[in-house]
């Protein structure tokens, strides 16, 4: 379980992270979902024991991250943004660095590196040098490099940020996957879709505070099931509704093309902060 | 212990891939200071009663060292820090600090030893005849300690490798060629000589040149040397903690 209380980060005036309250429970797949600059990285970064916060606590199954930062670690398995694997060593050498980092035993090691390889389909690439390795390898590599030694959590930081729609339903599925395994994973994204497909609960980041908080479900319903695109020259308009009838209704004194569909998460996020997750007004 | 071999594993196994990159990369500068210098130049000159080339090459291999040590820990882990970000690797591990700065400081020592065994062996080809005791690598080991703790601190701190690159050129360069290794500080004007002295380079080339050249102890310089690394190191243990 993830317990966040309070948290503070400040860059110099700039703050990063302002007043964050939130628990994740065990077992489950929960999202931070917000634009760029949000604080979402920020927060995996102090949860993960790389950051240290300004103000506030934060208890991974029950270790303070700032004091009982070394049983934290054994806690978590963290797959970052960036691709920071070894390049020049190949896939098993970078789970055997791992694995000797978190101590495991040669033996166990090499077993758990071959089932992990395999896990995650790289089993025949595991000699290769990681350089020559896709976007998508160079992920799943990350993501077993993390389960090298058992983690109870497992963090995901834009898990599938700048890979083809394939490759990413493709991670979706190894994400469900680990959670079946009863592994707790906080993942943070600024895909909607990505959100809605994979969390059991979402929460919306928005300069650096948390806006909203539930499921993806419970979060539509708070601002209407539907919505009403009409286009006003330029510039696209939203309206959302409760529901279907109270949408046709609206529509149907529009003069113009209008477009009518189910809300998203992105709808909700407009709603309540007024400018869109990739960062523009609405 | 064990973590820290286990970040000494790794260099190793990155050296063993690029073997040949890494020798050819740390001996072309030297290699050319011992032509140009002892070869060209020192063959002709004789220096307080010795060759010229048997008075350079200790300073040579002082600056060697220090320039494969910090280069090895300091542009690699700046690099692995800000760019590649392979760091955090090692910072989200349950590692102690302590065996994370010890690990690379010897990872980068490692690297400025195995340079400097080769420019040994070369300079003994050019026909230089130095005397290599234990206290000699001693010597060689707390040069390169040094310098690849320092190299750590400024890796850890800098937030560029433009300025990297700059904090070489005012700190790494000016050594290499003050601090007697080409000829003996005691040259210069007496302030002068008194700001190199303090530097720890000066020391290196004092402590290897008198070892080689059977011309006494060096104790102090060797002191100084120790101390340097001492400090350097603990340097580096705060400013990993403290790294972000």
């Amino acid at each position: 379980m993830i317990e966040i209380r309070g948290l503070c980060k400040y860059y110099g005036s700039v703050k990063a992270i302002d007043g964050l309250d939130l628990t994740v429970k065990s077992g489950e797949i929960f999202g931070l979902l917000g634009p760029n600059g949000a604080g979402k990285t920020t927060t995996v970064r102090i949860l993960t024991t790389l950051s240290r916060p300004t103000a506030g606590k934060v208890f991974i199954n029950g270790f303070e991250v700032t004091r009982q930062a070394m049983q934290v670690k054994k806690e978590i398995g963290v797959v970052p943004q960036h691709f920071n694997l070894d390049l020049e060593l190949s896939a098993w050498e970078n789970l055997e660095l791992h694995g000797r980092l978190h101590k495991i035993p040669s033996k166990v090691r090499s077993k758990r590196i071959e089932e992990l390889l395999d896990f995650v389909e790289l089993g025949d690439r595991a000699h290769s040098p990681v350089e020559h390795f896709s976007g998508g390898m160079k992920r799943r590599l990350m993501i077993a490099r993390a389960l090298m030694h058992n983690p109870k959590i497992l963090f995901l930081d834009e898990p599938t940020v700048g890979l083809d729609p394939q490759v990413r339903r493709r991670l979706w599925d190894l994400i469900r996957n680990l959670n079946r395994r009863g592994i707790t994973i906080l993942l943070t994204t600024h895909y909607i879709e990505e959100a809605e497909i994979l969390c059991h609960r979402v929460g919306i980041l928005d300069r650096g505070r948390l806006i909203a908080l539930g499921t993806p479900e419970e979060l539509k319903a708070k601002v209407g099931r539907f919505v009403v695109e009409v286009r006003d020259g330029d510039e696209t308009k939203y309206r959302v509704f409760g529901d279907r009838d109270q949408a046709l209704r609206f529509a149907a004194t529009l003069a113009d093309d209008v477009v009518i569909r189910e809300s998203n998460l992105e709808d909700v996020f407009i709603e309540l902060t007024g400018h869109r997750v990739g960062g523009s007004d609405a | 212990m064990r973590d820290t071999y286990t970040i000494i594993w790794r260099e190793l196994l990155l050296l063993r891939k690029k073997l040949l990159r890494f020798f050819a990369s740390s001996l072309v500068s030297p290699l050319l200071f011992l032509t140009a210098f002892g070869w060209g130049l020192g063959r002709s000159i004789q220096f307080g009663g010795t060759s010229y080339l048997e008075f350079v090459v200790p300073g040579i291999l002082a600056m060697s060292a220090m320039n494969s040590s910090y280069n090895a820990t300091g542009m690699s882990l700046n690099i692995s820090r800000l760019y590649f970000k392979t760091l955090e690797e090692f910072l989200v591990a349950p590692i102690s600090t302590w065996s994370l700065t010890l690990g690379n400081v010897l990872g980068g020592c490692l690297r400025g030893l195995l340079s400097s065994v080769v420019i040994l062996v070369l300079a003994h080809l050019y026909g230089a005849c130095l005397h290599c005791d234990l206290w000699f690598f001693v010597a060689l080991f707390l040069t390169c300690f040094l310098f690849s703790a320092l190299g750590l601190v400024a890796a850890m701190v800098i937030n560029s490798h433009e300025d990297m690159a700059r904090f070489s050129t005012f700190v790494i360069l000016p050594m290499s060629f003050l601090c007697g290794t080409f000829f003996q500080v005691d040259r210069f004007p007496p302030v002068v000589a008194k700001i190199v002295q303090v530097l720890p380079l000066t020391h290196s080339a004092i402590s290897l040149r008198m070892i080689a050249l059977e011309a006494g102890f060096p104790l102090v310089s060797l002191l100084v040397l120790a101390a340097y690394a001492v400090f350097f190191f603990w340097l580096g243990y705060w400013v990993t903690l403290r790294v972000e």
